[in-house]
């Protein structure tokens, strides 16, 4: 498609040396504090304060990949676990709800929808911060402060992916489908989980991934609703040996072995399911 | 739950109305409404059920906190009980320095983020999609590879790379004679534009780049044919093209400045210019969990609250009478 475009309008090698430098160095810019966050994970507390960052003599890779599971006690791994735990069942639970809840809009006509679409769209608005609060009084009536629900149950929520969830519905399950099936005398939930949801595969995926991201970087309602240690998901608890390091220097190398190690898990999705996510982005986009 | 059970009544019966052969069709076409709208209650329920304990009553537990207070008469030995106050809490985060401090940060803050991520997220997005950019996989990958880098642990690697000894850019920069202060008074809040627009500007550069693709080619072709050059192209054809997007990316990214937590909440273990009321969001935090001051906690949530919704609609507005303005040219 761009060859094309570019034979037509034939940019003068200046332009186009340009146009190459800037990207250059924008992806220069995007990607060299990941390979700093790489190549200071290997280096030792004495190399990272001083040493030429390209230096290999103080090579401590693996140094500091045990270190950071033996500190305090193995919680990293914890931490890791708990992150996991959150985000995939998480976000998998909370795509499958909104993406049902986006079909509905789409196939079904009944009094007020629209107004009621209006109110979904509306949540998306609302900064969590203003949530918070209230959240944390209602859980500690509910006894579930400092708990895995606390935490759990609020990230489910996912109104955007009901407004995703109806696009995607309108694009990808042709309305002569259900009629079909109905023709067939296949009950409505039946035809949803046997038929539509398998159309809707990709949208699905994407609204997961989405989600997993949004519940993996996910900081201030733990920070909120947690006090027990154990409890933490990664960003929380890196957060606090961060905090620790100003005291205790050789909480540095672990923070930021521990960072390397957070950001693996979404790269992998992401690549993983790049096919999925990127027609995703245009179907939010294009509307 | 109750608001969609309410809701999803007839809206049947005006189809029902049309031409029936017989009154055992209509009775059959009734019965089949029925299972599709319990099919339809049953898939939306999970999802509204969510909505209400979340959402609706966290934000009317706001709105009823930022009008109440917890008293403690007698010199606080009596019971506690809680009584109205009116606007009185309003009154108070309204007058609060800090408060209006925090709000004049984020202003200040959403200014220079905005427009630079908006601006550099299509300026990228254009020339990719202009076609002349070799590995252009690559280039996209790369510039997409912070957005799955959680906001903490970007904060945390862009502290280090502020903090003096470790960070090799201050080294850089000492090495030419230049001494300077990342997270200094002056330098603060574009510091922490500068790691907001790391991480999210290659997010919305794709976001961008799929809308570009799917501007149909004879739209661009044309225009090549009536002579105008690439950039003319690029601004005056595919940019309005894409203005959907464009609205969508500035209502996102205002959305999310307006909560500005994570960042400052990091630098602050590091930096002295970071107090715990430094934006909006901190000083519900602080008021909330801090100082157990639900009522000024709520009152700031709400203020936020509404700051947020009256800026997305006025950026609604202010582009659908562009829109309309466009159209009437």
């Amino acid at each position: 498609m761009s060859a094309t475009d570019s034979s037509l309008s034939r940019p003068k090698l200046l332009g186009r040396t340009t146009v190459n430098v800037v990207v250059a160095v924008s992806v220069l810019y995007t990607l060299l504090p990941v390979l700093w966050l790489v190549l200071a994970a290997a280096k030792n507390r004495d190399a990272l304060f001083g040493s030429d960052l390209l230096s290999l003599s103080d090579f401590s890779f693996v140094q500091n990949l045990e270190d950071l599971f033996a500190m305090d006690g193995g919680l990293y791994g914890r931490w890791y676990l708990n992150s996991l735990l959150y985000a995939v069942l998480g976000a998998a639970v909370g795509a499958l709800l909104s993406v049902a809840c986006g079909y509905a809009f789409d196939k079904y006509r009944f009094r007020h929808k629209e107004k009621l679409f209006g109110l979904v769209l509306a949540a998306v608005m609302v900064p969590q911060t203003v949530l918070a609060l209230p959240l944390y009084l209602m859980a500690s009536e509910a006894g579930l402060v400092n708990t895995f629900w606390a935490v759990f149950v609020p990230v489910l929520f996912n109104p955007f992916g009901v407004y995703l969830g109806r696009i995607f519905s309108r694009g990808y399950v042709p309305d002569e489908v259900l009629e079909a099936a109905r023709v067939d005398g296949a009950g409505e939930l039946t035809t949803y989980a046997r038929v539509a949801l398998r159309m809707l595969g990709p949208g699905l995926i994407t609204v997961f991934l989405f989600q997993l991201t949004a519940i993996w970087n996910n900081f201030f309602l733990p920070m909120v609703m947690l006090s027990d240690q154990d409890l933490y998901p990664v960003s929380l608890g890196l957060y606090q040996w961060n905090s620790s390091a100003s005291v205790s220097p050789e909480y540095y190398p672990v923070v930021i072995m521990g960072s390397l190690l957070a950001v693996l898990p979404l790269i992998l999705a992401f690549v993983l399911l790049q096919r999925f996510w990127r027609s995703g982005l245009t179907a939010g986009a294009v509307k | 739950m109750t608001a969609t059970t309410q809701q999803r009544v007839p809206a049947g019966t005006a189809r029902a109305a049309a031409p029936s052969p017989s009154t055992a069709g209509l009775r059959a076409r009734r019965a089949a409404r029925r299972r599709q709208l319990t099919a339809c209650g049953v898939l939306m329920t999970p999802f509204f059920a969510l909505l209400v304990t979340v959402f609706l009553i966290p934000v009317g537990t706001a709105v009823y906190l930022s009008f109440y207070s917890d008293d403690q008469p007698g010199l606080g030995f009596g019971p506690e009980r809680t009584v109205f106050v009116g606007l009185r809490s309003y009154a108070a985060v309204l007058t609060d320095p800090t408060f209006l401090g925090g709000l004049g940060t984020v202003a200040l803050y959403c200014l220079i983020y905005i427009p630079l991520m908006v601006a550099g997220a299509l300026a990228l997005a254009l020339l990719l999609d202009s076609g002349v950019v070799r590995l252009r996989a690559f280039a996209q990958l790369g510039l997409f590879l912070p957005h799955a880098v959680p906001g903490i642990i970007a904060a945390l690697i862009w502290l280090y790379l502020y903090t003096p000894g470790i960070s090799p850019v201050i080294d850089l920069f000492a090495r030419a004679d230049i001494t300077i202060d990342f997270l200094g008074v002056h330098t603060v809040i574009p510091s922490i534009v500068n790691i907001a627009l790391w991480s999210n500007l290659g997010y919305n550069m794709v976001v961008f780049y799929a809308a570009l693709q799917a501007v149909p080619r004879e739209v661009i072709e044309a225009s090549v044919v009536d002579g105008a050059g690439p950039v003319r192209t690029a601004l005056q054809v595919k940019t309005p093209l894409v203005r959907a997007s464009i609205v969508m990316v500035a209502i996102f990214t205002l959305i999310w400045a307006l909560q500005l937590f994570t960042e400052p909440m990091l630098l602050s273990q590091s930096s002295p210019m970071i107090n715990s009321r430094f934006s909006p969001s901190m000083y519900i935090y602080d008021a909330a969990f801090t100082r157990n001051n639900y009522g000024l906690a709520a009152a700031a949530s709400v203020v936020l609250l509404v700051c947020t919704i009256a800026l997305s609609y006025g950026v609604t507005r202010f582009t659908s009478r562009a829109d309309v303005a466009e159209e009437a040219r």
